[in-house]
């Protein structure tokens, strides 16, 4: 068996915002571990057999790692941009492969179907040519000129508009969605999707948000996501296989869905393949 | 009327449910239950000592059970919809209104617990949800031998709405309802009705909309 080179990346591990001294204890890749606030005020992580876990708090999350990052955590600079709002979703538990929701999250396809009149609606089911490229220098996956039509792009969007989307994956098992962001069309907004993965076919799914919007309450904005996500648990708890198969042949792809192409390729490419499955069964 | 609202509560779907159904408007006052817990703080708790939302105030009415709100609103909007006709259809609704308490125990807290992690003895909840979904199907074929649709009546009443949130929601605990068909035609009969409004994990049924045209140059 070779080595899980995912061992060595950040995960999220639970909100900063619920960090105390009494702590949670969650896992990480089936290593039971404990999160908690340390005496000095930092997070502090300590694994499975008791040792201490390199930790760090960024983007309202708190962040570990079961072996020995290489690089700190990937950067999101639009989140230290004055005047976002910084949205905690909170974590949505969800027994499929951290890689699958992932992938779930890239997928643009299935919209009018399962966020029916919030992200999409029937007619409008087309989804056009856009641009994937795997970034050598940045080592991420990118999706740029995505363009859907939806009834309901945001909490503060009113009535149906054409949406533009970027889609970046830094690490495999987080995304984020740079989207157009009504209030300000000059910024993007961007919604992450953080998931810890807790074994190879369930994952605590931690989504967030930094917002251009000063109208929207904050419970609105939380409970906008919320629904999204949770429309797609259910799906995602049906998939089969239930490890994302990296072999091609498992799967005959339209275009549609290339950027879970070069996600897969990605991964693949990478040894990154807790939650995956390598050979067609 | 003002509905103290969580978007992924069952209890809650019940009353904008049953609202949608009889064409009464909510006002709705969102209560961020996850992660933010505010249905603890100090402003909910002072309205509802249990600490459990949903909560349904009208004038100075409050009430904090959720089959209580269903009775105030169909006896004031649509009284058809309390089942009340005869004494043995009256009685039944009871019964299952009381019933719908143990669904919320028992799948509604698996539910919880493998969504939200909440904490709950999730072998011992899925054995009692599994117990009330076959009393439920049992139910549910003896009304079909009656040549009834609904739990109580021909027709849908509150006892349908206080059951079938977390009936539907089932699987969300980890619960199939594949054993069941007279819940799962049960399960589409309510999501025919007229009105009938989703929540997340309960889908609409596409087919029931007209196929969709796109129009030449529409994308």
């Amino acid at each position: 068996m070779t080595r899980n080179t995912m061992i060595d990346g950040w995960y999220p591990v639970g909100l900063a915002s619920q960090l105390d001294a009494h702590g949670r204890r969650t896992a990480l890749m089936g290593e039971p571990i404990a999160v908690r606030r340390g005496e000095d005020g930092n997070a502090k992580v300590t694994g499975g057999n008791g040792r201490d876990l390199p930790a760090c708090i960024r983007y309202g999350h708190v962040w570990s790692s079961l072996g020995d990052p290489q690089k700190p955590l990937f950067a999101i600079p639009e989140a230290d941009q004055p005047g976002r709002r910084l949205v905690d979703v909170g974590v949505v538990r969800v027994r499929c492969s951290p890689l699958r929701a992932v992938e779930n999250f890239l997928d643009i396809a299935h919209f009018p179907f399962v966020h029916t009149d919030i992200l999409g609606a029937e007619p409008h089911t087309e989804v056009q040519n856009y641009k994937v490229e795997i970034r050598e220098d940045e080592d991420e996956v990118w999706a740029t000129q995505v363009k859907f039509y939806q009834p309901q792009a945001a909490k503060s969007a009113e009535g149906g508009i054409t949406t533009e989307y970027m889609y970046r994956v830094p690490a495999p098992t987080c995304s984020v969605l740079y989207k157009t962001c009504p209030p300000r069309p000059a910024e993007w907004d961007v919604i992450t999707l953080f998931v810890q993965p807790l074994a190879e076919d369930l994952c605590d799914v931690w989504p967030w948000m930094a917002l251009f919007d000063d109208e929207t309450p904050m419970t609105d904005l939380i409970h906008f996501q919320q629904t999204i996500f949770v429309q797609d648990r259910s799906i995602l708890e049906n998939q089969i296989p239930t490890l994302l198969p990296l072999d091609p042949g498992m799967e005959i792809p339209t275009r549609a869905d290339l950027t879970s192409v070069a996600y897969r390729r990605w991964l693949k490419r990478h040894g990154y393949t807790y939650g995956a499955q390598l050979v067609a069964q | 009327m003002k509905l103290y609202d969580y978007v992924l509560s069952p209890s809650c779907y019940k009353v904008r449910l049953m609202a949608a159904l009889i064409g009464v408007t909510l006002d709705i006052r969102p209560v961020d239950f996850h992660p933010g817990c505010e249905h603890r703080g100090p402003e909910l708790m002072a309205l509802n000592p249990a600490g459990s939302i949903p909560i349904l105030e009208d004038g100075d009415l409050v009430l904090t059970e959720s089959s209580a709100m269903l009775v105030y609103l169909a006896a004031k909007a649509a009284p058809q919809w309390l089942g009340n006709d005869t004494a043995g259809r009256a009685a039944r609704v009871q019964q299952w209104l009381s019933f719908s308490h143990r669904l919320t125990a028992s799948l509604g807290a698996a539910r919880l617990h493998e969504m939200l992690l909440r904490p709950g003895n999730i072998a011992a909840l899925r054995e009692q949800g599994t117990a009330a979904l076959r009393e439920l199907e049992a139910g549910l074929v003896e009304q079909h031998v009656r040549g009834q649709r609904f739990l109580a009546s021909d027709r849908p009443t509150i006892a349908d709405i206080a059951c079938f949130p977390y009936v539907a929601l089932a699987p969300d605990g980890g619960v199939s309802l594949d054993p069941y068909p007279a819940i799962r035609l049960w399960s589409r009969a309510v999501r025919s009705l007229e009105g009938f409004i989703e929540m997340p994990g309960i889908h609409r049924l596409h087919e029931l909309t007209p196929a969709p045209v796109l129009e030449v140059g529409e994308a």
